[in-house]
């Protein structure tokens, strides 16, 4: 039997065989990329919970027509919270975390190249987080959408704190996603392993890497933006006040620069994991690993050049609406590239329908049925006629929720036992993913069709006598509550499966990447030695005949 | 290239972008309006305090040169001379901000002071940022152990100071020259 786990201490089965990670102060001191990758997505986990309740209120509002359960200037706050949490404190974290956690593994590094910069960035995270959670008790939550249009922001139209607030919040959040992308870069570029040339990396974090470019070049937008608003909020100046010439638009531009590719940084994360899991489950190696790469790159460069096709409605010159059109269009080669991979990957396995493989299946669906949407949107016609109404909630849902959250959730059945030690639980986990497919489709279906019936987004209520108004919401309410019970039934099944999972061992699921190749957890130095790379499944490798390797990126022999 | 230096440049390319965000902005507003408070500004006197601080950059080439050769006392000095420079850069600008706000020329008057204070206030920021870490360079030579400042600090802070210098290329172009265009 060829040895598998490359660790002197071979007996650690769960976090708390690990000595050094007992206790509270070991955690709050730590710069184990282990431990503040727990940190990170365990804060992140928490926000979800947070920002899922919020949504729940939303629902609940929309469930009748002529609804009071909440008042409007709460119903802005919660609507602005949920999209900012989901976005910043949920989605950042959780996608920063998972990479902190396994890129040293994944390249058989000892830790993150700056391991006292990951620390300080989950640390201003999370004090950024809760300095915006702060303004419900200092003066009112921010209450003008997450991307927070001026001249609304303008102090002139919103005098409560909660927009400065928010513009804090994020700019120190900012800070953090920033030193944590250079951090991963820098790590991939200059820790990996003997052997583990750029084309051997998994997927996962070539996604990552090029994720981190574009946190890198599209935050300083936001940052930008930020800083400006706090100025005329603050010191009196004038950037988006138009009755002192001021530009509203302007705003729209810097925060587009960094919203498109953000949805991008958001998103990549997912399709990394999910090209991850799928091989694995279906016992192949990735179809066209190269293609996926670089594909990869495509949409990266693509998504800094489409920032206008959120501003159609917004009046500019034809030739502007065309090109931004076109590059829109665009984006939708690279990224069918990919589905069009993971189906040929699927194609012909042996496919173990686990809870991680059902959650990817149900990604690769519903993220399509997302980038179909988009597709429509880069339409200009199609926008001006939908543009803020519920199909545009339905459609980032789609991509958000349905791609990001079930691919990330589909990350976390896969790794969980990585982490911990322990399997989550496949009965509650099939529970958990049925509710969340009927719960998530349920609630986000529908709004498109209220969207065709043009409902506008954020309204906080609506008439009696609208026609399938009143049916639709109540449907995507009920629903809705389905959803966010699977999510709690999500949380049930970390905790539970964290004390009581059956313990998972090194490799539990026959994986080829490097992190399945110490033990589970994987102790503080990750590795005593580490296998020979020879190509991108080096744990496949030590098991079989040469002639069953794979090749490298781009189709050389590895 | 080493793990700092890398961490380092992919720091400023995202500053560089940030700053070409706040030029943008700038220009922004320069195209259609048309600014009558730019007049007061001094693109002569505010050219002398600029040619400091691109021979600041000279310095601390030198400085950077001082180092590969262990020595000491010149590293000392250049770094002295690369951090005077940078202060009487900081203090034209200061001397200017003091003039404008004699003509009531302030953040909040109009647009032009709300994007000339901004984008010339947060290089002004970098700058002290990096005389900081200039002063830290020169406490590490004076008092620090033999193996200090290491390598990767010295060539990191010294592309720091390039970058603030290079993005006042593009500041003093664009705020004080495109009017003779």
């Amino acid at each position: 039997m060829t040895e598998l786990v490359f660790t002197k201490q071979k007996n650690i089965n769960t976090l708390n065989d690990i000595h050094e990670y007992h206790g509270l102060w070991s955690w709050v001191t730590s710069v184990d990329h282990k431990q503040i990758g727990i940190m990170y997505i365990g804060t992140g986990l928490i926000f979800l919970l947070i920002a899922a309740l919020l949504a729940l209120v939303i629902r609940i509002q929309l469930m009748v027509p002529m609804n009071h359960f909440v008042s409007q200037s709460a119903y802005n706050q919660i609507f602005t919270m949920h999209g900012t949490t989901m976005v910043f404190f949920m989605g950042m974290p959780i996608l920063l975390g998972m990479t902190v956690y396994l890129e040293p593994l994944m390249i058989g590094a000892r830790d993150m190249a700056f391991p006292r910069l990951n620390a300080f960035a989950y640390w201003i995270f999370l004090f950024g987080a809760l300095l915006l959670y702060f303004s419900f008790m200092g003066g009112g939550a921010p209450s003008a959408g997450w991307f927070a249009y001026p001249p609304l922001t303008e102090k002139a139209f919103l005098f409560d704190p909660g927009t400065t607030y928010w513009a804090l919040s994020l700019l120190l959040v900012g800070v953090g996603s920033v030193a944590t992308a250079i951090n991963i870069i820098v790590t991939a570029f200059t820790l990996r392993a003997p052997g583990m040339s750029m084309n051997r990396i998994p997927l996962f974090l070539w996604m990552m890497v090029i994720d981190s470019f574009l946190i890198i070049f599209a935050l300083p937008g936001l940052n930008a933006a930020l800083v400006m608003i706090l100025f005329d909020r603050l010191l009196h100046t004038h950037f988006f006040a138009p009755n002192f010439g001021g530009s509203a638009l302007l705003w729209q531009h810097l925060f587009w620069f960094f919203g498109h590719p953000e949805v991008y940084i958001l998103i990549m994360p997912g399709w990394g994991a999910v090209s991850e899991v799928i091989p694995v489950f279906c016992r192949k190696v990735i179809y066209g690993a190269g293609f996926m790469a670089a594909s990869t790159v495509a949409i990266g460069f693509l998504s800094m050049g489409v920032w206008v096709h959120h501003m159609f409605a917004t009046g500019l010159d034809n030739t502007t609406l065309y090109v931004f059109a076109f590059t829109s269009m665009l984006i939708a080669i690279p990224t069918g590239v990919k589905v069009w991979n993971w189906l040929a990957t699927m194609w012909g396995g042996s496919i173990r329908f686990t809870t991680a493989m059902l959650f990817a299946t149900a990604f690769v669906l519903q993220f399509t049925i997302g980038g179909l949407t988009g597709v429509a949107f880069a339409a200009v016609p199609i926008d001006w006629q939908l543009t803020d109404t519920y199909f545009v909630v339905a459609h980032f849902h789609y991509v958000l929720l349905g791609g990001l959250v079930f691919a990330l959730i589909s990350g976390f059945y896969y790794w969980y036992p990585k982490v911990t030690g322990r399997m989550l639980s496949e009965t509650i986990g099939k529970w958990h993913f049925w509710l969340s497919v009927v719960g998530f489709n349920g609630t986000f279906f529908v709004l498109h069709i209220l969207g065709l019936l043009g409902m506008p987004r954020r309204v906080w209520t609506y008439p009696r006598g609208m026609h399938g108004w009143a049916e639709l919401n109540m449907f995507s309410s009920i629903c809705s509550f389905i959803l966010v019970f699977s999510f709690f039934l999500f949380a049930y099944n970390l905790v539970y499966s964290f004390f009581k999972g059956k313990i998972a061992g090194p490799n539990p699921w026959s994986a080829w990447t490097l992190e399945w190749a110490t033990t589970s957890p994987p102790p503080p130095e990750n590795f005593d030695s580490l296998p020979a790379v020879n190509s991108r499944r080096p744990l496949w490798d030590l098991t079989h005949e040469p002639d069953e390797r794979v090749a490298g990126i781009g189709g050389q022999p590895a | 290239m080493s793990k700092a230096l890398q961490g380092m440049l992919l720091f400023i390319a995202s500053e560089a972008t940030f700053f070409l965000m706040l030029v943008m902005s700038y220009v922004n507003f320069h195209k259609v309006i048309h600014f009558s408070a730019e007049s007061y500004l001094d693109p002569l006197k505010t050219g002398m305090f600029s040619i400091a601080l691109f021979a600041s950059s000279f310095t601390m080439w030198c400085a950077e040169n001082s180092f590969k050769k262990q020595n000491r006392g010149w590293l000392r000095f250049w770094l002295a001379i690369t951090i005077i420079l940078g202060t009487i850069f900081i203090a034209g600008q200061g001397i200017e901000y003091a003039d404008l706000i004699e003509h009531h020329i302030t953040i909040s008057r109009d647009l032009f002071g709300t994007t000339f204070f901004t984008l010339t206030g947060f290089h002004g920021l970098h700058v002290i940022i990096g005389l900081l870490l200039l002063l830290s360079l020169l406490g590490l030579c004076t008092f620090g152990r033999k193996i200090e400042p290491t390598s990767g600090g010295m060539h990191c802070i010294a592309y720091y100071w390039h970058f603030v210098d290079v993005v006042w290329v593009f500041i003093f172009s664009v705020v004080y020259l495109w009017r003779y265009v």
